[in-house]
């Protein structure tokens, strides 16, 4: 029977319909996420739009010391946390092929606005000074992260309840009402991303907004993202647009710029929710190759059960090897 | 959606919160601004760029993307992660650069309490071996020792059974486990095979003590002890089928560290309760047992490398070691003293049962410390990232298209 799962890709590899082999009949086509970071510029209006939308409780209102981050990461009250990372690197596409570093910019100010060109420090066509490596330039990143909505769901697999189901779009959901806060899905995301409400006990993540999903609306943050960083719509065609989206900030040397989620040959049979980033995943608190835990489920069982008869086994030995208890026989002799 | 119960829980037990994330950080202790100045703050663990040499300089230079952005970060990108190991104490493997997101964990951490699940662990060990003795204990004529033994276990199972509710966030909602059946879920697998077990070690151990049904009483006997090592091993499962470092990459050893944790727990219980006369085969289990756990965890060191670590220092490695000793100590005194004094043999066995108890407790916070560190999620998938990339011939970083 595992082979059958195993060879329909139902734990771990690729899989063209999830939705459909959880037993969906006739359902519309999977829908996700393309998180486009290039150009996210850190408003927040997402994780606005879904503590508003989702009627999410506050958890915690502090300063991190993390950039402007103080969500500081995705948990049962954060199902979208926007990532803050500075670095003292140019941003590659927005490179102004200058050099800043030698620039006292208050004095600057303090000339005031009238600084004839040719007296100007510099100027946009300053070229840059030769052989120099040292750059003065920021850049700061930005990523809204949320629930990946796996083709292999980890959640959802280990789930005991059912409670973590397949929509007929292809997301993953928790259905609140069936939820015993076992807490199992929670080490179970190999991305941090499910996690137990502590004082209600339960688990809850991103629905994708399945409730506006089903009235044919787009999720809240996508609707409130005013740079269409976040993107939503059928996951073949964000998939399409993400590899454009690549080539296009390639071509304009950012070669920096890459996916992450986006291979159905992934760990996780690729995401429902996928990113461009502009550095490697664990910058941004991703971690770089994800594996669905139960890919390895039948492997486990295997071994759980060498081990189960390995216990019968021994100790029956044990018993053999000392025979039946001589004071018995003894007794039954007489 | 969200029910009623919600808001105000914010403010509520600011110090007190151990364990669970979502408490320590509404507590605030997750690198916080206070007017005291940054608190919880590690300097180590700065938002780093790049992600290039990851593992301490094992990668050959100048192929794909690693080479060619590091030239163009430059140098000094990367800084250590957290000085680790005590003084003098050699660590096997190199100690690992990595990049990570503040040193926030990648990974969320169970909200499991120690006790309750550890708990779980052990006591659904100590019924399964149980079960096994007793039913070799009855069928070879040691009635005192299957007698005891079957009470143990049905008074294991249900503090087992017990620890597992009280964990749950909506204890009330307990039945909900037997919803479904998913083999998927190791956790629903377990919950059936104690649905199954418990009825079966309670019949026999009313038949035993009541003395009626001894027909009904037997096969009870014998069905626990085929359902025993199932309720042994199975926990191992529901430990490694998550994303936890410190359990899964040991998948594969930590079903026959749980067997041999049960073994040592029953044997030890065995000796304890038994007569002189009746515990030679309780002897022979607890070394065999407490040979098997600590190879076991031996070869699970081994193959978890970097993520060893664990099993090794801090809390997790301070139960390891408390376990190794008393095992040790436990089956070489039943092995040497147990069949002579009854004293000698009485604690032998209370050492047994203890040690497997901190080889639960042990795994369990190992395991929690492995969730905790992005470093021992990000550098095994880095180097598994790295391997992949070397056998397909110097690729770019499979996050990292070609187009």
């Amino acid at each position: 029977m595992t082979e059958s799962i195993i060879g329909r890709n139902l734990l771990a590899g690729p899989e063209n319909d999830p939705a459909g082999d959880a037993g969906h009949g006739e359902h519309p086509p999977r829908v996700g996420f393309f998180t486009d970071t290039s150009v996210c510029i850190g408003c927040k209006a997402c994780e606005v739009a879904c503590k508003e939308w989702n009627a999410i409780p506050e958890d915690g209102i502090e300063l991190s010391g993390m950039s402007y981050d103080n969500t500081q990461g995705l948990g049962a009250s954060s199902w979208r946390h926007v990532a803050f990372i500075e670095q003292s690197k140019p941003v590659g596409h927005a490179h102004a092929d200058v050099d800043h570093s030698d620039v006292d910019v208050l004095a600057l100010a303090a000339q005031g606005s009238g600084t004839p060109p040719e007296e100007a420090a510099v100027t946009p066509t300053t070229p840059p000074e030769a052989g120099s490596e040292e750059r003065g330039e920021l850049r700061w990143l930005m990523s809204s992260d949320v629930c990946k909505h796996c083709t292999h769901a980890a959640c959802l697999d280990v789930c005991p309840t059912g409670s973590l189901f397949r929509t007929e779009f292809g997301t993953v959901v928790v259905q609140e009402d069936i939820c015993n806060g076992c807490g199992y899905c929670v080490p179970a995301c190999p991305y941090g991303v499910i996690e137990q409400r502590p004082d209600d006990g339960r688990a809850f993540k991103c629905t994708m907004c399945y409730d506006r999903l089903g009235a044919g609306q787009e999720p809240a943050c996508a609707k409130a993202c005013p740079t269409e960083s976040i993107q939503f719509g059928p996951l073949d065609e964000l998939r399409e647009r993400a590899e454009a989206r690549v080539a296009q900030l390639h071509e304009a040397g950012v070669g920096d710029a890459r996916l992450y989620g986006h291979d159905p040959e992934d760990g996780v049979g690729g995401d429902g929710a996928f990113f461009l980033l502009l550095d490697e995943p664990e910058v941004y608190g991703l971690p770089p190759d994800p594996v669905v835990t139960t890919r390895d489920l039948p492997d486990m069982w295997r071994h759980a059960g060498a081990a189960a008869l390995t216990l019968l086994g021994g100790l029956a030995a044990v018993f053999a090897a000392h025979g039946r208890n001589d004071a018995l026989k003894w007794r039954i002799r007489r | 959606m969200s029910d009623g119960a919600q808001g105000d829980g914010h403010g509520a037990g600011r110090n007190e919160a151990d364990g669970n994330p979502a408490e320590a950080r509404q507590a605030g202790s997750i690198s916080d601004v206070t007017k005291e100045g940054q608190q919880g703050i590690r300097p180590s663990r700065e938002a780093l760029v790049g992600a290039q040499d990851l593992t301490g300089g094992e990668r050959p230079g100048g192929n794909g993307a690693g080479a060619d952005a590091g030239k163009r970060h430059g140098k000094g990108r990367h800084r250590r992660g957290r000085a680790r190991g005590r003084k003098g104490e050699q660590t096997m493997v190199p100690e690992a650069e990595f990049t990570s997101y503040y040193g926030r964990p990648v990974l969320n951490q169970p909200a499991w309490q120690p006790l309750n699940i550890a708990g779980y662990f052990f006591l659904g060990g100590l019924a399964g071996a149980g079960s096994v003795l007793a039913a070799g204990a009855e069928l070879s004529g040691r009635p005192v020792m299957a007698r005891a033994l079957k009470v143990t276990s049905t008074v294991s199972v249900a503090g087992s059974a017990a620890a597992l509710i009280h964990d749950l966030g909506r204890p009330g909602r307990f039945a909900n486990m037997l919803r479904v059946f998913k083999p998927t879920s190791p956790m629903s697998v377990g919950s059936w095979l104690l649905a199954a077990y418990a009825p079966a070690s309670f019949v026999a151990t009313l038949c035993d003590a009541g003395g009626k049904l001894p027909r009904i009483g037997r096969t009870a006997t014998v069905g626990a002890a085929l359902l025993g090592p199932a309720v042994a091993s199975y926990t191992a499962v529901l430990a490694a089928d998550t994303a936890v470092p410190g359990w899964h990459e040991g998948y594969r050893e930590l079903p026959f560290v749980f067997v041999g944790s049960a073994a040592t727990a029953a044997s030890g219980m065995a000796l304890a309760a038994s007569p002189l006369a009746e515990n030679g085969p309780a002897r022979s289990a607890a070394v065999a047992g407490t040979a098997l756990e600590n190879a076991a965890m031996k070869a699970m060191e081994r193959r978890l490398g970097l993520v060893a670590e664990v099993y090794r220092e801090g809390r997790g490695g301070r139960w390891m070691r408390a376990a190794e000793a008393l095992s040790l100590a436990g089956a070489a005194g039943a092995a040497v003293l147990g069949g002579r004094s009854r004293a000698a043999a009485g604690l032998s066995g209370l050492a047994l049962v203890a040690a497997s108890a901190c080889t639960r407790l042990g795994v369990f916070h190992a395991g929690l410390e492995s969730s905790k560190d992005p470093k021992y999620t990000v550098v095994p998938q880095r180097r598994r990232l790295q391997e992949r990339e070397r056998s397909q011939g110097g690729q770019r970083l499979s996050g990292t298209p070609e187009r």
